[in-house]
Formats: structure tokens, sequence, C-alpha cells
């Protein structure tokens, strides 16, 4: 167990160091979600707290899928991808290495957003940090699990760019729901913690789920 | 068996499906929605076959991510589209009945409707993930049916507490006996006939594979 | 090809009946002048249409469905029979 957390850390080092030499993905997908919150700035006259937060999942939301469809573009494009499934560590350390360094990629993409979404809509993000950050990591981890799987699969196939969100955006409804969800009981006017906090733990629930079961089905998947 | 037991569930489908109306017919309206109350003998059902198909494609495809039994992954195909087909039903017939009924033509707080809708996308990028994934796909889409039947419970919660403007009324359980004869006969209507399309399916890819291993002899 | 074609057909007959029932909702009176009245009049829409599409649309998808199923099979199955009587013959 200790040895395939290990090599998954190994995987995701691996990434991270790549990344920072370049720091392409970095930039290019911090900018990308601040791009979407400018659209969103001028699609919506004058949000509410329901509709910031929607804002910031979605921003979320699309920046990872940009990501994901990254992630695994370097694999491919290197054929690593072999390489990696076929060294000594389990499957599912791949997968954890790459999902590790995916959230860590998206949570600083959060750490960014968060602040400017506060400034450019006057939200409260303040109000509960420590459970709008529970929020942001749950629902992020578990929208992570979901698409780094299926982005994994889908590294080889033609239409991958468009297959990944077609498949991805109604698997993880449950996630952006009670993400946004529980987001805007923070903001409201009236706030109800109380109600952000159940989802939060309904996001905890999926994300234990959801983790074991892409863990399974990477291997399954990932068998020839 | 095949010969036997499929046109044997498309009887009895058929003979159900014939009596129904006059059964529907029969049943007394419903007080306030009057005429149009009568969609959900039909609505109903479908969306709930729908859901089941959901599940059986679900099943099928862990047992093919196990095994990669083709018969597995030819019933999780027949599962995924049956759950489009019945689905398209329970999406159209719906908001038929909703645009008189509540003024609207779709209600996000209806939960079930919503649910219908979200596990009806989840199917439909199953077929296309077959149709456009290229080779492997059959264990692409599985994982995508076995992720699917997981969902059902989660999008359940998540869409039920979500727009709490309309509680989820519990209509099925309540309903009185002239109703619900009427309504059960149109489950197991459904059902049955749900069971003739899914052997019939699978027979469909069955014999469409040994079209392929046909052919592929043929050339050696 | 195989799997969309049956399912693309019956989707566009879905949204094709639901048009139709829409529109023939939809189409009613326009008024060609105004008339006063004394009280609101109620909002009526007709149930009838909507019910009838719905059924009418349920029967046509299934029916639909199965008569494309039928379809499929009986070539697949024709074809399958030629290749393997050719295979017979060759090894024959």
């Amino acid at each position: 167990m200790t040895t395939a957390l290990r090599a998954a850390w190994l995987i995701a080092a691996k990434d991270l160091r790549t990344e920072f030499r370049s720091r392409e993905l970095v930039y290019t997908t911090l900018f990308f979600g601040m791009a979407c919150v400018l659209v969103f700035a001028f699609a919506f006259a004058a949000p509410s707290g329901d509709a910031i937060a929607g804002v910031l999942w979605i921003a979320v939301l699309f920046s990872g899928t940009v990501a994901l469809g990254r992630t695994f573009e370097r694999e491919r494009q290197n054929e690593t991808l072999r390489a990696l499934l076929l060294a000594p560590v389990e499957r599912g350390a791949v997968y954890l290495g790459k999902l590790i360094g995916l959230m860590i990629l998206l949570g600083g993409l959060e750490l960014v957003l968060v602040p400017i979404i506060g400034i450019l809509f006057t939200a409260p993000v303040g109000r509960a940090p420590w459970l709008l950050a529970g929020l942001l990591l749950s629902g992020t981890l578990g929208f992570a699990a979901v698409g780094t799987l299926f982005s994994a699969m889908l590294s080889r196939v033609q239409s991958r760019d468009i297959l990944l969100p077609v498949v991805l955006y109604p698997l993880t409804v449950p996630v952006v729901i009670a993400g946004v969800e529980g987001t805007a009981a923070i903001f409201a006017a009236d706030p109800r913690f109380d109600v952000a906090r159940m989802w939060l733990a309904m996001l905890i629930f999926f994300d234990a789920v959801f983790v074991t079961l892409a863990l399974w089905t990477f291997g399954a998947v990932m068998r020839e | 068996m095949q010969r036997v037991i499929v046109p044997g569930l498309l009887a009895v489908a058929a003979l159900m499906f014939a009596r129904a109306p006059y059964l529907i017919d029969a049943a007394p309206y419903e007080s306030t929605m009057g005429l149009v109350q009568k969609i959900f003998y039909f609505h109903v059902p479908a969306a709930m076959t729908s859901m089941l198909s959901a599940f059986v494609c679900g099943i099928a495809s862990v047992l093919y991510l196990w095994r990669r039994r083709p018969a597995a992954d030819h019933t999780a195909l027949a599962g995924a589209e049956l759950v489009v087909v019945f689905g398209v039903i329970a999406l159209v017939t719906g908001p038929l009945w909703a645009r008189k009924a509540w003024g609207v033509w779709w209600q996000w707080g209806d939960a079930r409707l919503t649910i219908t809708f979200v596990m009806w996308m989840i199917f439909v990028a199953y077929l296309l993930l077959r149709r456009f994934g290229g080779p492997g796909s059959e264990v692409m889409s599985a994982a995508v049916g076995l992720f699917g039947m997981a969902l059902v419970p989660f999008v359940y919660l998540s869409v039920n507490f979500w727009r709490t403007i309309h509680p989820t009324t519990d209509v099925v359980r309540s309903l009185p006996p002239e109703m619900a004869w009427p309504f059960r006969w149109s489950i197991v209507a459904f059902v049955l006939f749900y069971a003739a399309l899914v052997l019939v399916r699978v027979r469909l890819e069955r014999q469409r594979l040994a079209l392929d291993e046909a052919y592929a002899a043929l050339e050696e | 090809m195989r799997v969309t074609g049956t399912l693309v057909r019956v989707v566009a007959v879905a949204l094709g009946l639901a048009v139709v029932a829409a529109v023939g909702v939809l189409a009613q009176e326009p008024q060609t002048q105004f008339v006063p009245a004394d009280t609101l009049p109620q909002e009526t829409l007709p149930a009838t249409p909507l019910v009838f599409a719905a059924y009418a649309f349920a029967w046509v998808a299934l029916v639909g469905y199965v008569f494309a199923l039928w379809r499929k099979i009986g070539r697949v199955e024709r074809e399958l029979a030629d290749v393997r009587s050719a295979l017979a013959r060759r090894q024959g």
C-alpha cells in the first residue's frame, strides 16, 4: 500500500517537476479560468449569491476539463503512458499520481480564482473560509476523480477533446449540484451554514465512493 | 429457448398494451388535472423502465469489465439503448403532461423528471462513446455504464434536495385502487415488453459478432 | 452507423412528434378584435391533443424501435446464412 502511494507521489512529482520547468499548464489554465470569469461577468447582469456560486464552479469545471485534456496529452505524445503502465507499480498508483497532480493544479487555480471572484462580484468569500475550502476541495476531488479516469481511457481516442466533456459533465452532475448549492448557501444574504455542511457531507460521501470505483475501473480498463 | 421466450413475451405485452387503453379510459379522472393526468399511465412506467434499464446496463458493464464476456457487452449496449428509448418517451410525455398540469413545459423542481433527464444524458454519452470511441470503446463505455448506475442514488439525493420549492410528492404510493390497477397493469406491460426488447437487441449484437467472425473466417 | 442509425431515427421521430404536438397545441385561434369582458377568462388549454400526442408518441417510438430491430436482425441473419454457406461450400 505504501509503495503504491509512494509511486503515486513519484508520478505526481515527475509531472509537477516537468510542469515547473515550463509552467505552460499552470499559466494557461489559470488564465483560462480568469477568461471564464470575465465572460460570466458580462453574461450575468447582476448576479446574486446563487449565480456567483455558479460562476465559480463553472470556471473550475471548464478549467478542469481543459487541464484534464492536457494531463494525458504529454503522455500520449511521448508514448509514455504505456511505459508508465508497464512500470512495476500497481495500476492504481498511476491513476493516483495523475489525480494528485491535477488536484494540485486545480487547487492553485481555486486559490487565485476565489479572491478574484470575491472582488469582482463583491461575494462574501471570507465568510466561512474553511467550509468553502472544504466544499471546493471535495467537489474538485469528485470531478477530478471521474475526470482522470475517463481522460486516461480517452487518451488514445481521436475525438477525445469533445468526448471527454460529453461523458464527464452528466456524470458529475451531483458534484456540481452539491458544490454550487453549498457555496450558494454560504454566499446567500441569509447564510445557511448547516445546509452548506450537509452538501459538504454529500460531497465527501461521493468522493469516497467514486475514487474507489475509479481506482478499480482504472485497473480493469487498463488491463490490456 | 429464444424462439419461445421472445414471441411469448411480445404476445403477452401486446395483449396487455391492447387492453391498457380500456383500463386507462375506465380509470377515474384526477380531480385537479382531469384528462391530461392520464398521460401518467404511460409516462411513469416509461421512466421506471428507463431506470431499470440503467441498472441492467450497469450490472452488465461490471460483468464485462470483470470478465470480458461478449454477452455482457451485448447486454450493456442493449440496456443503454433502451434507457435512451424509454427515456425519450418519458421526457416527451412528461412535458406534454406538465404543460397542462403545471402551466410550464419543464420544471427543474420536479426531481424525477430531472433525474430521468440526467440519466438519459449519461446513457446517450455511452452510445456516443460506443460509436465514436474507436477500437476498445466497449471497455470505455462499460466504465460509463458502471458509473451511470452507481450515480443513480447520488443524482436522486442531490436533485431531491436541490430545488425544494416543489417537494416530491409520493403520488405512486398513494394511488386509489381505481387508478392503481391500470397503473400496475401498465408497468407490467412495459417491463415485459422491455424484457423482450433486451433479448432481441442482444440477439442482434450476437449475430453481428457472428457475422464478423464468419467474414474473418472466410478471408483466411 | 449501426448503433446510432436506429437511435437517430427514434429520436428524430420523437422530436418531430413533439414539435407537431406543440404546434397543434399552441396554434390556437388568433384574436381578430378586442372584446371587453366583465370577468377575466380562465386560461384553458385543451387537454385532448396533449394526451393524444403523448400516447401517439409513445406508441410510435416503441413500435418504430421494434420495427427497426426486426429489419436489422433479418438483414444480419440473412447475411450470416450467406457467409456460412459460402464457408461450407469452400470447405466441402
